[in-house]
């Protein structure tokens, strides 16, 4: 992003112009989509007011651990990222593809276009994934039309974390904690003994005119520099740590590293990582006929390459172990995607940590693979 | 028909069928039929070698299927299915007149341009016959633009042989040099028993100048790639058909994923020095 002069591009919001933003983007038509408390977890869904987010809230997490936790502040975005991401409103879990009447007529599915879908409180790690995605679904040969079209019509108002959680790991993989680029508006919030509020970045234009709308005020050099502060702090705070040097030729060369099978003792094949990730979205089709018999629809479902189905072919599945599934989804994320997407499949969002039942911790596992090296030849 | 151009798809015609008839049905084996269709536009009929179609049986699913042959003039493509599951059955039992959904062709097929001037040698085990007869029939059309042309083929039972006319026809060239095996004979076979692999015993390579394309399972590829390259094959002239289970034949489902390439757009024919890191290891 340009920085162009301070006071221009940088604004001042209390909560109640959260809640104006939150109107204003509703009275152009969009849902807002935001952070809110449901059964004990983060989710994001349809937001009408700000004091539907998850106000004074903590998720405290570790391997296969989350929590939340009274804050003792007002803060609005005092936690990180919950089990659902993005992904699941820009790249529905089931889509119908098409329907196929007996008669042999052939109809596409319509998809929601112009669905306008504002995303309030985008973290950079979550930024990155929807970039990524944008690679892989948009950048051909063929476009996904379904991502592409739901994809249209967002407004990101993204917030930067002044406050990394446990499983945190976007300042190794370059994706965080603070948004760079691909946002409407980015938000830093303050909160002291004596003040709350949020200092705004502007990243595109219709960012600007919806701040101004609204009311908005340039933010001061000492709001500014109250939120950066907090960001350098920020960086200060991280407590895990991925070594991304060399990282996809030492996956390369460890293929068959004895730490995969130390990983297949533990691991469930439950697929909950994948579910959880923002950057997974392998799909399944499937043919579904109705009682009547009358017409078949192809229904396009996410799934995970951790179903033993999933790499079946005549004669039995490819992966049938759980440690080629593991590897396969690892080097997948580290390694193979570099290959195919020029950046790794991981942004450092911790969420495989935090929801594998078992606590198989990814960082972990690459250390170790660094750790006990061992050359294996190819031939 | 060696030209491919893979179109950028923006709507949903992506996953669209095209509707073809059935118009012939041949008996390969007692479980592999070669099924003949007419795509209703003419221009569907293009294809490279190598190349692959969705197909989609209504009611059942849809799958991975490779070109076994054309008839340009008629406006017909050839498949070769062998009824493994719901889908191929499907596939394999349509009846002349009925219809069959059609996606693609996807993929990227044999180096038929790269690979001339030189001599080829093609080794089939099974139905990986399928996606290389076309190669064979296009070498065929185009004798003069190869050197050397050898086609060894392995099946485990006589019964099991594919495309038993065309291997009358591929003997009987003196430019051809064909070596057919079965695992089992039976009391009326003749020929050589054995793995397809006990067949390089009785040629002999021109290392520096021969193309390879391979397709059967995975195992007998395997033991393929071993023997080429006794004979002295780089892994870059060293060409194999992959097989990965896939839903979209796009790039989009990512399930065809084979170590950093997808089957499905990368391939399915890759080189050996493409893949070789991956290729020789289990569960891949
Ligand atoms: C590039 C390519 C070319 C092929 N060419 C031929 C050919 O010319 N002739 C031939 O007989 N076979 C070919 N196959 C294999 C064929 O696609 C499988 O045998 C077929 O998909 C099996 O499906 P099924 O339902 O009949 O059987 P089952 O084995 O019972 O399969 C059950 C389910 O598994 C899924 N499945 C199994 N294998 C695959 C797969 N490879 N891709 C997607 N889904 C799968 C299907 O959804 C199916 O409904 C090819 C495969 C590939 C990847
Ligand atoms: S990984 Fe980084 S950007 Fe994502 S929630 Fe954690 S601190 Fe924020
Ligand atoms: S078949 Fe879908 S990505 Fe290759």
């Amino acid at each position: 992003m340009e920085e162009s002069a301070g006071q221009n591009s940088h604004y001042f919001l209390d909560s109640l112009l959260i809640d104006k933003l939150i109107s204003a983007l509703r009275g152009l038509g969009y849902s807002v989509i935001g952070p809110v408390v449901r059964e004990d977890t983060i989710v994001y869904d349809e937001i009408e007011s700000a004091s539907q987010l998850p106000v004074g809230v903590k998720d405290k997490q570790g391997p296969g651990y989350y929590r939340l936790e009274k804050r003792g502040d007002e803060a609005f975005f005092g936690f990180v990222v919950g089990p659902f991401s993005w992904k699941k409103f820009l790249y529905p879990p089931r889509v119908k593809l098409l329907t196929v009447a007996k008669n042999g007529e052939v109809s596409i599915h319509n998809v929601d276009e112009g669905k306008k879908m504002a995303f309030l409180g985008v973290r950079a790690c979550e930024l990155a994934a929807i970039s990524i995605f944008d690679r892989v679904m948009l950048g051909g040969p063929y476009v996904d039309p379904v991502y592409s079209a739901m994809r249209r019509n967002i407004f990101i108002i993204a917030v930067n974390c002044t406050e990394p959680g446990e499983n945190c790991f976007c300042l190794s993989t370059g994706t965080g904690p603070e948004v760079s680029s691909g946002y409407d508006i980015s938000l830093t919030e303050v909160v002291s003994d004596d003040a709350h509020y949020f200092v705004a970045k502007v990243g595109s234009s219709r960012g600007k005119s919806l701040l101004e709308h609204i009311g908005a005020r340039g933010a001061t050099s000492e709001e500014i520099s109250e939120a950066a502060v907090r960001m350098e702090r920020s960086h200060t705070l991280f407590r895990k740590k991925l070594d991304t040097d060399g990282l996809k030729d030492l996956l390369y060369k460890n293929l068959e590293s004895p730490v995969y099978e130390e990983i297949a003792e533990k691991c469930l094949a439950c697929a909950n990582c994948t579910l959880v990730c923002p950057t997974c979205f392998c799909t399944t089709v499937e043919e579904v006929t109705g009682l009547s018999g009358d017409a078949a629809e192809r229904w396009r479902r996410w799934d995970s390459c951790f179903n033993i189905d999933f790499s079946y072919i005549h004669g039995g599945p490819i992966r049938s172990s759980i440690l080629s599934r593991y590897r396969q989804w690892f080097t997948h994320k580290f390694a193979t995607w570099v290959d195919q997407f020029g950046v790794m499949g991981c942004v450092g969002c911790g969420r495989c940590i935090t929801w594998c039942p078992v606590g198989i911790d990814v960082t972990e596992v690459a250390a170790k693979i660094r750790q006990r090296e061992v050359e294996v030849s190819a031939t | 028909m060696t030209e491919q151009s893979l179109g950028v798809a923006t709507g949903l015609e992506t996953f669209k069928i095209e509707w073809c008839r059935v118009v012939g049905r041949v008996k390969e084996t007692p479980d592999t039929y070669t099924i003949r269709v007419r795509p209703r536009r003419r221009g569907e009929i293009a294809f490279e070698p190598g190349q692959f179609n969705m197909i989609y049986a209504y009611g059942v699913g849809e799958v991975p299927i490779s070109i076994s042959g054309a008839l340009p003039t008629e406006g017909m493509l050839e498949y070769t299915v062998r009824g493994v599951g719901p889908v191929t059955r499907a596939i394999a039992s349509a009846r002349i007149g009925s219809r069959l959904g059609l996606r693609g062709p996807f993929g990227r097929g044999w180096p038929l341009r790269e690979a001339e001037g030189q001599d080829i040698i093609i080794v089939g085990g099974g139905i990986g016959l399928a996606p290389l007869r076309p190669a064979i029939q296009y070498i065929i059309n185009n004798r003069g633009k190869y050197g050397k042309f050898y086609i060894l083929y392995g099946a485990r039972t006589p019964a099991d042989l594919l495309y038993k006319g065309d291997l009358r026809v591929w003997r009987g060239r003196l430019d051809i040099q064909l070596l057919v095996t079965v695992d089992r004979g039976d009391e009326k076979w003749r020929g050589y028993v054995g793995v397809v692999t006990t067949l390089f015993k009785y040629i002999r390579l021109e290392p520096n100048s021969t193309y390879a394309f391979v397709c059967g399972p995975e195992i007998m590829m395997k033991f393929t790639v071993q023997e080429l390259r006794n004979q002295g094959l780089p892994d870059e002239r060293i060409f194999i058909s992959m097989e990965r289970n896939m839903k979209c034949g796009v790039g989009l489902c990512w399930r065809c994923q084979f170590g950093p390439v997808f089957v499905c757009k990368d391939g399915p024919v890759f080189s050996l020095s493409e893949i070789s890191n991956f290729f020789e290891r289990r569960e891949m």
